[in-house]
């Protein structure tokens, strides 16, 4: 594995009585996409949380470049370059698309040659530019999710199942879109269970289960070895 | 970089009626002034009390949308709200009194300079205990709502109880500066001047606001704040810098509120801002939590029904406000215009 960006070591969060991290070790390769794979409940969702710092670890390291940004407010963390689209898209519904896009420009006026990426990438955004986000279907609101975290040039992207729920020509639009920005050489650490998308899309596997990583490699070894995917999360790539 | 996809955005138009819907709030004040109209039956008497209903309406306004921005973005139940209005209004009416060079004599500019200076005054204290009441009161208990009840209302004992050590325990009464009192005739309607002042100066601060939240990157913060506080830190602004800003803000124009309302009543006591604050949290109720405009719209409402109906059935009066609250919210469970979702 090339030199990491992203190392977390004997990482444990707690929500309130309730151990959900119990030691994630886990590097994410520089410039590559890594899918953090797993069952419902084996943590995925608080690990993006707890590096983005919205969830504080009681115990580990998150090093970022070598900066341990554990413990951090999520304020400080986004500013180092830490991306996040959540799982429920966190769009401001009563803002408009531009409002939304404005606000996630945190470090002044948005780039006007990457919106114009983003809107060939999404199309939808510019349609919708001046409408508020809450009008806009589930598909154009993971877009805008998305596009927020790619209006800046981030060293990390924290992204949490965008296919969830959506239609399947919505998925093969953030398909191209996550290529896009995987091709410009960003980091991406993804929780996915589309399997065909994560196999598209993923250099690096890690999977979860009971708030620990129990398997790390390269993607391509986990989506050919359909024994490797019954044994670590009982199902078979195959046939998803 | 890939060419853009196949994918061809449709928004489907809403039928007319779901369109309508954010209009309907707003359409209720023609709505109440026409059936105040009505009611009244007196010409001259109904734009006396519809310009009393609108001056009364402003005041609670500016007092109102400080709350609802705090309870909207910071989840806060502040009972101490009805403090700042309290020292508002007592340092302001302090500064106009040591100013009665300026307000005694009937020179319009110089009376204007002197309310300007009590109300600069009145921001800046209540703005500064402001601060101090969310750095000690307010920030241990954020997120717990039974804890922020009990110790806002002892915040607010202890604020009231060192305006009677500060002022003395007595109300004080207080005259107008000298080109605001009296009235004037418009259609032989009498309309106390102060009163017009009062709308004027309610409709300027509602414009600011909204200047200032439509239209700026530290409004985007706020309004996207009050929808959701855990994505604005994730995008990378410190929500708690935002929570002191806006928690100064809304004591400050709860302080402006407390000296446009002295001089509304012309008689302050260490108690008032406590008892205006039924109607505060019936406003910020009925306009839905966190929505500026809402407030505005509830306050107008409140200030409209009050007179009218004190006018046509004084006994009356009391209920008709919350009568108002219980049938907006049989209509509209989460206010009329609500930015948050509970």
């Amino acid at each position: 594995m090339s030199d990491p960006l992203l190392s977390l070591r004997g990482v444990k969060t707690d929500i309130a009585q309730y151990h959900i991290l119990h030691g994630v070790d886990l590097d994410v390769p520089r410039g590559q996409v890594t899918m953090l794979l797993g069952r419902n409940g084996a943590g995925k969702t608080t690990t993006l949380r707890t590096i983005m710092g919205l969830w504080q670890p009681h115990t580990g390291d998150i090093l970022l470049d070598g900066d341990n940004i554990a413990r951090q407010p999520p304020a400080i963390i986004a500013r180092k370059g830490v991306a996040l689209v959540p799982e429920d898209m966190g769009i401001f519904a009563n803002l408009t698309v531009e409002e939304n896009m404005t606000l996630a420009a945190v470090s002044g006026p948005i780039d006007k040659t990457r919106l114009e990426w983003i809107f060939a990438v999404f199309p939808p955004l510019r349609t919708f530019w001046k409408n508020p986000a809450g009008n806009l279907s589930g598909g154009q609101k993971q877009m805008l999710s998305t596009a927020r975290a790619m209006i800046e040039e981030r060293r990390l992207y924290l992204i949490d199942e965008p296919s969830k729920g959506l239609a399947p020509a919505i998925v093969s639009t953030l398909a191209r879109a996550l290529r896009d920005l995987k091709q410009a050489g960003a980091t991406i650490l993804m929780v996915e269970q589309n399997f065909k998308l994560a196999k598209a899309l993923g250099d690096h596997a890690a999977v979860m289960d009971d708030g620990r990583i129990i398997w790390t490699g390269a993607m391509a070894e986990l989506a050919t070895d359909a024994g490797l995917q019954e044994r670590l999360m009982g199902l078979s790539m195959e046939h998803a | 970089m890939t060419a853009a996809p196949d994918h061809t955005p449709i928004m489907q138009r809403p039928p007319l009626s779901v369109r309508m819907q954010p209009w309907i709030p707003v359409l209720l004040i023609p709505a109440l002034v026409i059936t105040g109209f009505i009611a009244v039956g007196n010409p001259t008497s109904w734009l006396t009390l519809t310009v009393s209903g609108l001056a009364m309406g402003m005041m609670i306004f500016v007092i109102a949308s400080g709350m609802t921005l705090i309870f909207g973005l910071m989840d806060i139940i502040n009972f101490g709200h009805g403090a700042f209005i309290s020292f508002g209004a007592f340092v302001g009416v302090s500064v106009l009194i040591a100013l009665g060079g300026l307000t005694g004599v009937p020179s319009l500019a110089l009376n204007l300079l002197a309310l300007l200076a009590a109300v600069l005054a009145a921001m800046a204290v209540t703005g500064a205990i402001g601060w101090g009441f969310e750095r000690v009161i307010v920030r241990p208990v954020y997120g717990a709502h039974l804890k922020q009840i009990l110790v806002t209302m002892g915040g607010l004992i202890v604020a009231e109880q060192l305006i009677q050590v500060i002022w003395g325990p007595k109300e004080i009464h207080i005259a107008r500066p000298e080109m605001l009192k009296g009235a004037i005739t418009i259609l032989g309607a009498t309309l106390e001047k102060y009163r017009l002042v009062a709308v004027v100066f309610g409709a300027a601060v509602f414009i600011a606001m909204r200047l200032v939240l439509r239209h700026t990157k530290i409004g985007l913060i706020v309004r996207a704040g009050v929808e959701n506080r855990e994505m604005v830190q994730a995008l990378g602004y410190r929500i708690r810098r935002v929570f002191v800003g806006v928690f100064i803000a809304g004591s400050a124009l709860a302080g402006l509120g407390g000296i446009m309302w002295a001089l509304y009543q012309e008689l302050i006591t260490a108690h008032m801002g406590n008892e205006i604050m039924v109607l505060v949290f019936i406003v910020v109720i009925i306009g839905g939590l966190g929505s500026v405009e809402g407030a505005f719209i509830g306050a107008l409402l409140v200030g409209l029904l009050q007179n009218y109906v004190a006018f046509i059935e004084p006994k009356a009066a009391l209920v008709s406000n919350i009568a108002l609250m219980v049938a907006i919210l049989m209509w509209r469970p989460q206010g009329m215009s609500p930015v948050i979702k509970v």
